[in-house]
Formats: structure tokens, sequence, C-alpha cells
């Protein structure tokens, strides 16, 4: 009950959206109605189109993000244990922090090509920063105290730095990393409708060029849904981890 | 009950002349100790006493290996301290458990850095959570305890180390009166079971000459040991907080303390 009265605004656009097509209140070319857009989607689930390129950005999407966190958490952890490092890499990161990262689109291209390659190294790109900076935040807010204790009870530096440091700093670099999922979602769209052969945000861009727009909003909604779910389960996850905080 | 023998009037910790500079990322470094001395016996109850700032604790850092003694010496057995370790447990004001472990999990860490076998770590965290009277809190966060709770599984769990050294920093200072008045006497309680040398920073002189065999007073900023004073009162007899002795003890180290207290205070007013 308290589910569906959660998503009742979505059901009271969705038929809005029905309402205004049918009525002629938007071109149907516009907005073609949502049965249709319903109808083109179970039909491109059926030809395996859309399997098939969803599989394709997931894969791209999964990649990049799984390389960004692993580099990003530690260089952030680095950064803030070692001052050289911070040192070397601060600057950067500030620099590059704020930079629209989809302006890398036709570098990685000309670097990698038209494939997977160039759109996980932008995604990798993209989404690493703010995990770095969640991981050097959270490093750098770890209690003495906890490092003292674990380094009394035997622990050696490195042996400290996962026991202590990479845990206090979970809460702030879990935050980052939620940010960069999204970023990766909006960096693999951008670029697949630029440039690339296979891929969600590459169907959205032909079916548009093609004219058939019903297949084109199924693709649309396919993207929006898969960034919420992809967002929900994340967050699910990620108060597993953080249980112990209360 | 012997609490050590004649023979072990041997120092177990010996500092020597040692010199701190504290040094705040902004501003000038500070002197926060100043030539201190200190002999400290096996398996007595040494408490640091003295006001706040005097550099008590940084000097328990600096036996605990945490901070690098730069100018003067500090032995152990004989052999300089080259860096923290596992002979010499630590209990925080703060209490430093690890929040995202349980009341088990934070006991058991020691224990696994120690290599022992899996039961045997199991076994030996139960027993020191039954000690420090947190049955039934085993899987608890830290989180979820009270700060008297809390204190307790950071004893246990540097009991469960079997240290030489037990390093106390103002263990009890984050707790509320009752609370403190029973840690205190569980303390004493534990210790007289199995004697560690224990060293005590405190700036509660009631505290120090309840626990103590000896109270060594600091001075204000920067820190020097003022005087050590033998505490020669019966501990196990009852009411013996309330006895004339006692009272004139405190009274007495009182005494010494008040002095640094006020130019501790005086400093802080005027910089």
């Amino acid at each position: 009950m308290n589910v569906l009265l959660r998503y009742l605004p979505l059901a009271l656009l969705a038929v809005a959206w029905e309402l205004a097509a049918r009525l002629g209140l938007v071109s149907q070319l516009a907005l073609p109605p949502l049965s249709q857009v319903v109808l083109a989607w179970m039909q491109m689930l059926q030809s395996g189109e859309l399997v098939a390129n969803a599989a394709s950005s997931l894969w791209r999407a999964g990649a990049g993000l799984a390389l960004a966190i692993a580099v990003g958490a530690a260089l952030g952890i680095a950064m803030a244990r070692w001052r050289p490092v911070n040192a070397l890499l601060g600057p950067l990161v500030e620099m590059l922090y704020p930079m629209p990262k989809s302006a890398l689109i036709p570098v990685t291209v000309l670097w990698l090509g038209f494939g997977d390659g160039s759109k996980i190294l932008l995604i990798f790109l993209g989404c690493m920063l703010p995990v770095t900076l969640g991981a050097f935040n959270g490093a750098r807010g770890s209690d003495q105290a906890l490092v003292w204790s674990a380094r009394s009870m035997g622990a050696s530096r490195l042996g400290m730095l996962w026991d202590v440091v990479v845990p206090s700093a979970l809460p702030e670099m879990l935050n980052g990393i939620r940010t960069a999922l999204a970023l990766a979602f909006v960096l693999l769209v951008s670029a697949e409708l630029i440039v690339a052969r296979e891929g969600l945000g590459y169907l959205i861009g032909y079916l548009g060029a093609n004219g058939t727009y019903d297949a084109m909003f199924a693709v649309v909604l396919t993207v929006a849904f898969l960034g919420f779910a992809a967002d929900r389960a994340y967050q699910t996850l990620m108060h597993r981890l953080l249980l112990w905080r209360e | 009950m012997l609490r050590h023998d004649a023979a072990s009037s041997a120092s177990q910790i010996v500092v020597e002349d040692v010199n701190h500079l504290y040094r705040p990322p902004k501003g000038r470094p500070v002197l926060a100790l100043d030539q201190v001395s200190l002999k400290v016996r096996p398996r007595e109850f040494l408490a640091l006493l003295g006001p706040s700032g005097c550099g008590k604790s940084t000097l328990l850092y600096l036996i605990g290996g945490f901070l690098r003694t730069e100018r003067g010496r500090i032995l152990l057995d004989g052999e300089p301290i080259a860096g923290p370790g596992p002979d010499r447990g630590i209990v925080f004001q703060h209490f430093a458990l690890f929040p995202w472990k349980t009341v088990r999990g934070n006991v058991l860490y020691g224990l696994e850095k120690m290599g022992l076998p899996l039961e045997e770590r199991q076994r030996r965290a139960q027993a020191f959570i039954d000690l420090v009277g947190l049955t039934g809190f085993e899987d608890s966060y830290p989180s979820q305890l009270s700060g008297g709770m809390k204190q307790r599984t950071a004893i246990a769990r540097t009991l469960a180390i079997d240290p030489k050294i037990l390093l106390m920093d103002e263990p009890f200072g984050a707790l509320d009166a009752q609370t403190r008045q029973l840690m205190q006497s569980e303390l004493l309680g534990i210790w007289r079971r199995s004697p560690k040398t224990v060293i005590f920073v405190t700036h509660d002189v009631q505290e120090a000459v309840y626990l103590a065999d000896r109270v060594a007073v600091m001075t204000a900023r920067p820190g020097r040991i003022k005087t050590v004073v033998d505490i020669a009162l019966d501990k196990t007899a009852p009411g013996v907080a309330k006895s004339k002795a006692f009272i004139d003890t405190v009274d007495a180290i009182w005494g010494l303390v008040r002095d640094e207290a006020i130019k501790a205070q005086e400093a802080r007013v005027s910089p």
C-alpha cells in the first residue's frame, strides 16, 4: 500500500502523458502515446535489439566505474596519508574536478576508436575524481586514536591502512561512488549518442534520426529506469555496509 | 597480599631527560615537555597527575611509541622504544573503538594480529568480555553502547592481548561520576588479580590517590616532573576513600597541584 502510494505520482504522470497525446494536446510526433511506446518497447525486447544494446552499455559503464572506484579510492587514500602524493596530485585533482568530462569524448575516441575502449576510458576518467575526493576526505578524517590503537595491537603501517583508514573513509567514499554512478550514465549515453555503433545511447540517436519516435522514447525510458534501479540497488548496498553507523 | 616483591625495584621504564616540542600546523612550536625524567617499576600503578595542557598525555604517547622522542631517551626493559607495540596496550579517553566492529570484533582484533588459532581467539575474547561485564552485548556496535560500556570494551580489548604495560589516557574522564567510581574500583580489582605496570594519566587528584601506588605530579607547561609521591594506603580496606589518611593525602597532593593549575589557567587567559 505504501509502495503504491509512493509511486502514485509516477502513475499520474503516465496517465497525463497518454491523455495529452491521445487528446491532441501535443503532437503525437513530439510525444507518442505511452501505450504505443510500451508496445514498441516489447517489440524491441522480443527482437533482442534492446537486450544486446543494453548489455553492451552496461558492460562499458560497469568496467569504467569499477576502474574508477579502484584507482580513485587508492589515489584518494594515498593523497590523504602521504604529503608528497598530495602535493603532486592535489592541484591536478582540483583543476580537473570541475571540468565537464563530456569534453573528453572526442579525445578518447581519438585515442581508442569507436568501440568499448573509448567509452570505458571516458567513464573511468569522468568518474574517478568524485571517488578520489570522497576517499581523500574520509581518509583524512580518520581518528588518530584509532590509528594508534591498531598500531599498538600489532598492526603494521600498511595493515593499519587497510584495517583503519579504509573503513574510516568508507562513508564518504561511498557517497563519492554514488555521484560517480550517476555520472557514469550521463557520460555513457552522451558518448554513445555521439560516436558508437551499439549501445543504448546509440540506439536513441539512431531511432530518433529514423523518425521511429515511439521506439526512441522506449529506449529513453529504459535508460531512465536503469539509472534509477542502479541508484536504488546502490543505496541498499550502502545501507548494508554502513549498518554500524546507526 | 604482596603487590610487588622487594627484588622488583629495578625499573622497567626509564624516561631520561626527555624534551618534546609540540609543532602546531600553524604558529610557533611549543615546548610541551622539559627535561622529564621518570622511573616506572615493574607492576606498579603509577599516576601521572597534572593540570590540562601540562604534557602528561604527550609523555604517555612517547612511552607508547606513537610520538618520536627527539631529545632524551625512553628505555623499556633497557631497550630504547622504537614504535608502538603490543607489549604496551593503550586505553584512550574517548575509547577509540573501531565503530565498524562489534564488541566481539573489537576484542578479537588484537588477538587476530597475534596470530592465535581461531578457537583460542574466540575463547579469549569471550573471557575478557565476561571479565568486564559485557556478557550479552558481544554483537552490539559501539554506537549502541553507553560511555561506560564503550570503555569496558576498550579495556577488554587491551587486556585481551595481555600487554606487560597498560597505558591509560584519562580513561574515565568522559564518564559520568557514578560510572567513573564504579570503573575505578573495577580497574583496581582487575589489576590486583593480574598485576601489570599501569601508567594512568589523570587530572583528578582523588582518582590518582585512589588508584595509584605512586603519583607523579607534573608542572604546568612546559611539563616537568615536580615530585613523585608514594601512596601508603591499603586500598582493599572498606571505605578507604573516606578515611582520614586518604583525605589528608589528597589534600597534600592537591596543594602541590593547585599552583600548577593556577599557572595553567593564567597561561590560557593571557596567551
